[in-house]
């Protein structure tokens, strides 16, 4: 018997019509870290997720040690041995650490949970692997760092054999990754079986024994890590060569769009969430914001955009106080804004693509006269911005939901990215989107940004951050810890020493973000 | 037509078709005279020009209660006020059908423009309170269903109620009737009047911009905020022109049918109505159809109860049976898949 | 109005103010017990009305109360189990699921009662038992207080005990954790193994036989024979008490019973001879308000984010 698990033929095909996998084979071997890389949405989770009975394959067969498995559930799936850690946890904020690790697997009396073994479960399980988590916390209050943890502890409580671990680093800082590395190997040197899925090269060379690479649902082959340069898994990622090179041009910055004065919020919780946040965003300057999840971020950006309220400091955009505008004035003035969430927030999933296109603009005089709407030039509208944007679509009335995240994220940005658009916040603009629409989406970022448009710019890939920003800040528990005008000397380590708090430039430094 | 769509007219076509047969079997159940009452039911409606002038006669009210729901429906509010305003727009307006003198034609505008405010400042309560607050506009219109129910037999033992009639207030004058078109049929002129709603509807969702405003908020309220638009507006826009479509549907119904105000309950449009919305996919046209179907349905089922010996609440659980059935995304799901996954293979 | 003061400090009044709280507080209590495993049962209505049907037939049937009992929490088994079905395994809209179900229930019970009888507004021509009245020893003999407190229906002891055993079950049995842990976040109960479709259906199996005690208790206690519509809005505010109670067992029976108050008030206000047509909408008037109050306060919550 040469592999522990075997997937064969598998291809998925999704009832929207989006096909996942496309006759995809994949092995494990016992005791190795088996890396399985691909851009976004390439298949790797899809693929995963079949190992783990969430998704059914519409064809193709499993086997562990050489026997069929029939796999219909998670249930089926761990009780093979086989546990998943996914990339957005899976984890009861309300429930305390213990309650977490033993949901489903309660000790009980008398169908009485025994709260007291839980935790002294969990207390044996986090010596006994070497992870440190309190049993007794609420898991709503504990850093991604220690959910990722309990994640695994939970897999492992389960008898998990073979652990999949869906993105692991992507919320993690540098050094929290390599202290995951350090534990994932004494995993596998205890005789664990790990899949680590990633789209970071250097991590999988770091890490992997072998690698199975996926391009568009089909896989292009598995390797030993060591006979394979990044080189040739980059080309193998990609596929074919795109210029993905980004030419700003050179500018001096303008007037101060974006104003926050003071900023502190509390949100109702007694630990301020974010706190003396001060800075200015100036035309024609893409302003980066660095930072671990949960630092403030999003709280950040929910203020500027209005979903928040500003409870003590100010906020200006285009030198106007936004307490007293709505966000249609805001939206007047030239304020764009692409959502975080794309599929919750950024568009009408069952709306057509034209309607989806005109949202913050259909009763401007161009669309609309007297309250009836100007269907023809709308029409013609998302005509235009589907051919600019190369948007994949059967046409400008077909319905949203039957695009690819990437073309729905192009026509959200097609929307937001107007030639009036003076400010623009755009978070994690290319989430889940593959390379060639990331680049149509870099590009018009910085098209607006040469306009002389000014961009706050959220994101958690340090590459797309260093790429577009002018000026970057990082952001650590609600503050701003470090603050770069030049941005041609960081390091992802030094980089990563701020996000995690450990070091902090001095006051002045960061006050240079007022532009006093 | 797109896949997708065809796929909703073939279900919907299957959920008729076994709802019809549940039905059948409850008659073969209780009947004495099976046969006789399914050929009652199926083609009873058309065997005299006054059971299909009852057809339309029935569709009328439902084609307003069903517009009512397609509008706060498409804004997602499920808002059952319809109910309530039918019956107490039909009070109110009594009182100006029974006292307030006026010349012909005047008479009805005046009363069905008085129903449409009435009806719109109803549906403000709710409307007002989901919108700003979040309170439940189910059971908020639900309970002003109640409280309607008891204002308007309030008002029909205090001043309507005739003393020389038995049951009913005091005669509506004649020149606030609605006239019959075709006296053979019965079908009378409130027929256009929905018609006219019905092409109002249409226009005001899918050609103004405030109908964008709704079907955008229907689908994702978070997505039309941040666009820019005002979602406490619109929800309340919704249901104030829902409920005065409702209001005028009472009030049609009122001085068409009836020559005295005489509902001693609510008439049950409301719950009929959601039905029809559902049946139409929220489409204003395709509501006609759907409300003409229904009517059908609703006549079979009491020419039945009245020449055989089946209840005529039977239709009553027929449209439950189908709105079960339309409601479910996963029914005939698998069968979608496979049409689906042809689509693509082409 | 002074008349009315007279009455609600009588303990006729207060010990009617626990009758009137029994069916809303069983239907409430199972909307707690759908809501926490994320399922909102708008059904309740439907599910208490259809019992209430089977409860008096049942009991004429068999010839027991307890006869009438158990069929009535079958028929209110059945009628969860048919909500489950279409809204868990066809993915129907939880809503007009709902009111489907209700609306099959106030059609299907005038049916089946014109069938059996003849008559499509009451069974009184049914012979049927009711569920009894039971006097507790030592207290009924303590003055107002025994006159509150005993002799009540024996499904009122059993609602407000019912309070307790659905608050420990949510928090303490393995099965109140699966059924949280689904409402809370589906996705992380299913990566466990937890089987979530069936734990909500167990929960809106375990909410239709709650408000099955409420529907029994309504022909077989609170009145004795059934009548069409019988229920009329109970099901609706109970699912405005759960609401104001945020799915808190304790909290949504102190709302029920608020409103059952109203109720009471209600019932004495057209016996000092009050508008009947008017003094009829003081339950559904003070849901309104409780329902908007609690609103307010959330939306108040809310706007300090």
């Amino acid at each position: 018997m040469e592999y522990l698990l075997r997937m064969e033929n598998v291809s998925k095909i999704y009832g929207n019509g989006i096909v996942a996998n496309k006759d995809v084979s994949f092995s494990l071997k016992e005791g190795e870290i088996h890396a399985l890389v691909g851009e976004n949405g390439a298949g790797k989770t899809t693929l995963m997720k079949i190992l783990f009975g969430m998704e059914k394959p519409s064809s193709g067969k499993l086997y562990l040690r050489d026997k069929e498995l029939d796999i219909n559930s998670s249930n089926d799936a761990i009780k093979h041995g086989i546990g998943m850690v996914h990339q957005h946890f899976m984890l009861l904020d309300s429930f305390t650490v213990a309650q977490n690790i033993t949901l489903g697997i309660e000790p009980a009396n008398h169908h009485f949970v025994d709260e007291n073994a839980a935790v002294a479960f969990t207390e044996q399980l986090s010596t006994q692997y070497n992870f440190a988590v309190d049993p007794r916390a609420v898991t709503g209050t504990l850093p991604v760092g220690i959910k990722q943890k309990i994640e695994i502890l939970k897999a492992l409580a389960r008898g998990a054999k073979i652990l999949i671990l869906d993105e692991p680093t992507a919320v993690l800082t540098p050094q929290e990754t390599e202290q995951l590395f350090e534990e994932l190997v004494k995993l596998k040197k205890q005789g664990y079986t790990i899949v680590f899925i990633s789209h970071k090269i250097k991590e999988i060379k770091a890490i992997s024994d072998r690698v199975t690479i996926m391009r568009a649902g089909c896989s292009e082959g598995v390797f030993n890590t060591s006979e394979i340069s990044e080189q040739e898994i980059s080309n193998k990622i990609v596929g074919w060569k795109i210029d993905t090179s980004i030419h700003k041009k050179e500018h001096a910055f303008g007037e101060a769009r974006i104003s926050v004065t003071d900023l502190s919020y509390y949100g109702g919780e007694k630990v301020p969430i974010l706190q003396d946040i001060n800075f200015q965003v100036k035309s024609g300057m893409i302003m980066g914001i660095a930072g671990v999840q949960g630092n403030g971020q999003v709280e950040l950006a929910e203020i500027l955009t209005k979903s928040r309220r500003v409870e003590s400091g100010s906020v200006e955009i285009n030198q106007a106080d936004i307490q007293s505008m709505t966000i249609k004035e805001m939206r007047e003035k030239g304020f764009g804004y692409i959502p975080e969430d794309r599929q919750r927030q950024g568009v009408a999933l069952t709306a057509a693509v034209n309607e989806n296109l005109i949202s913050n603009k259909y009763d401007t005089e161009e669309f609309c006269n007297k309250g009836i709407l100007k269907k023809k030039k709308i029409s013609e509208y998302a005509r235009q911005m589907i051919a600019e944007y190369s948007v994949k679509c059967s046409g400008e009335n077909g319905r949203i939901d039957g695009l690819s995240g990437g073309n729905m994220q192009k026509v959200v940005v097609a929307r937001e990215c107007m030639e009036e658009t003076k400010v623009l916040i755009a978070e994690q603009p290319t989430r889940g989107v593959d390379i060639g629409a990331a680049h149509i989406i870099h590009q018009n970022i910085v098209k607006l940004r040469d306009n002389g448009c000014a961009v706050l710019l959220f994101s958690a890939d340090m590459a797309e951050l260093i790429k577009l920003s002018d000026v970057l800040a990082v952001m650590y528990e609600g503050r701003f810890v470090a603050y770069y005008e030049n941005l041609s000397d960081i390091t992802e380590e030094e980089l990563g020493l701020y996000m995690l708090g450990i070091k902090k430039q001095d006051e002045s430094q960061i006050r240079r973000m007022r532009y006093e | 037509m797109s896949r997708e769509k065809s796929f909703h007219l073939l279900r919907t076509t299957v959920a008729l078709v076994i709802a019809m047969l549940a039905a059948f079997a409850v008659i073969f159940m209780v009947s004495d005279t099976p046969i006789e009452s399914i050929r009652l039911f199926i083609l009873g409606p058309f065997s005299k020009p006054r059971y299909i002038g009852n057809i339309i006669n029935t569709a009328i009210p439902l084609i307003f209660s069903g517009l009512s729901m397609a509008v706060v429906f498409q804004a997602s509010q499920f808002n059952m006020g319809a109910e309530g305003i039918f019956y107490f727009s039909g009070a109110v307006i009594s009182l100006i059908a029974i006292w307030v003198p006026l010349p012909v034609g005047v008479h009805q505008v005046v009363i069905i423009l008085a129903a449409a405010v009435i009806g719109a400042l109803i549906m403000l309560i709710p409307g007002y309170l989901k919108a700003k607050y979040g309170a439940s506009e189910l059971v908020t219109s639900l309970m002003m269903n109640s409280i309607l129910l008891g204002l308007g037999s309030y008002l029909m033992t205090r001043v309507l109620q005739d003393p020389m009639a038995s049951n009913g207030s005091y005669p509506y004058l004649d020149t606030a009737k609605i006239p019959v078109i075709i006296p053979a049929f019965k079908v009378h002129y409130g027929l256009f009047i929905a018609l006219l709603c019905v092409a109002a509807v249409y226009v005001f969702l899918y050609k103004t911009k405030w109908g964008y405003e709704i079907r955008m908020v229907g689908i994702n309220a978070k997505f039309a905020a941040y666009s820019g638009i005002n979602i406490v507006k619109t929800i309340i826009i919704a249901h104030l022109v829902s409920g005065a479509i409702a209001g005028i549907g009472g009030s049609v119904e009122s001085i068409a049918m009836h020559t005295r105000f005489e509902w001693n309950g609510l008439p049950g449009y409301g719950f009929t109505g959601a039905l029809i919305a559902m049946l139409a996919n929220n489409n204003p046209v395709s509501v006609i159809y759907a409300a003409l179907f229904v009517a059908y349905l609703s006549t079979g089922a009491d020419i039945v109860a009245r020449l055989s010996d089946v209840p005529a609440e039977m239709s009553t659980i027929l449209q439950s049976l189908i709105i079960l059935l339309i409601a479910s995304e996963r029914f005939l799901h698998s069968f979608k898949q496979r049409w689906m996954e042809r689509g693509i293979a082409k | 109005m002074r008349e009315l003061i007279n009455i609600i400090f009588t303990a006729q009044f207060l010990h009617s103010v626990f009758r009137v709280t029994t069916p809303i507080l069983f239907a409430s209590l199972g909307a707690v017990i759908a809501n926490r495993a994320g399922v909102a049962n708008i059904a309740l209505e439907g599910i208490m009305l259809i019992s209430a049907f089977f409860g008096v037939f049942g009991s004429a049937a068999t010839g027991s109360a307890l006869g009438g009992f158990l069929i009535a929490l079958l028929s209110g088994l059945i009628c969860s189990g048919i909500l489950a079905l279409f809204t868990l395994y066809y993915r129907a809209n939880v809503i007009l699921g709902g009111i489907a179900i209700n609306s099959l229930a106030s059609g299907g019970t005038v049916f089946l009662l014109y069938l059996f009888t003849g008559d499509k507004g009451s069974s009184t021509s049914v012979a049927s038992k009711t569920l009894p009245e039971i006097a507790i020893p030592v207290l009924k003999d303590i003055p107002f207080l025994g006159d509150i407190l005993s002799g009540q229906n024996i499904m009122t002891y059993l609602a407000f005990i019912m309070i307790l055993i659905v608050a420990v079950f949510l928090g303490k049995t393995t099965l109140g954790y699966h059924i949280r842990a689904v409402g809370e976040n589906l996705k992380a109960a299913e990566s466990v193994g937890i089987n979530v479709k069936l734990t909500q259906t167990i929960a809106l199996l375990l909410s239709g036989l709650l408000c099955a005690c409420g529907g029994a208790f309504m022909s077989m206690g609170y009145l004795s024979s059934f009548t069409r519509d019988m229920v009329s809005g109970r099901g609706w505010i109970a699912v405005a008490a759960e609401a104001i109670g945020r799915s808190n067992p304790i909290i949504t029976a102190g709302a029920s019973i608020a409103f059952g108050f109203f109720n009471a008030i209600s019932t004495a206000a057209s016996t000092v001879g009050w508008a009947s047509s008017l003094v009829q909408t003081i339950p559904y008037v003070s849901t309104l308000i409780g329902l908007f109050a609690f609103s307010y306060k959330e939306y108040l919550k809310l706007k300090k984010r």
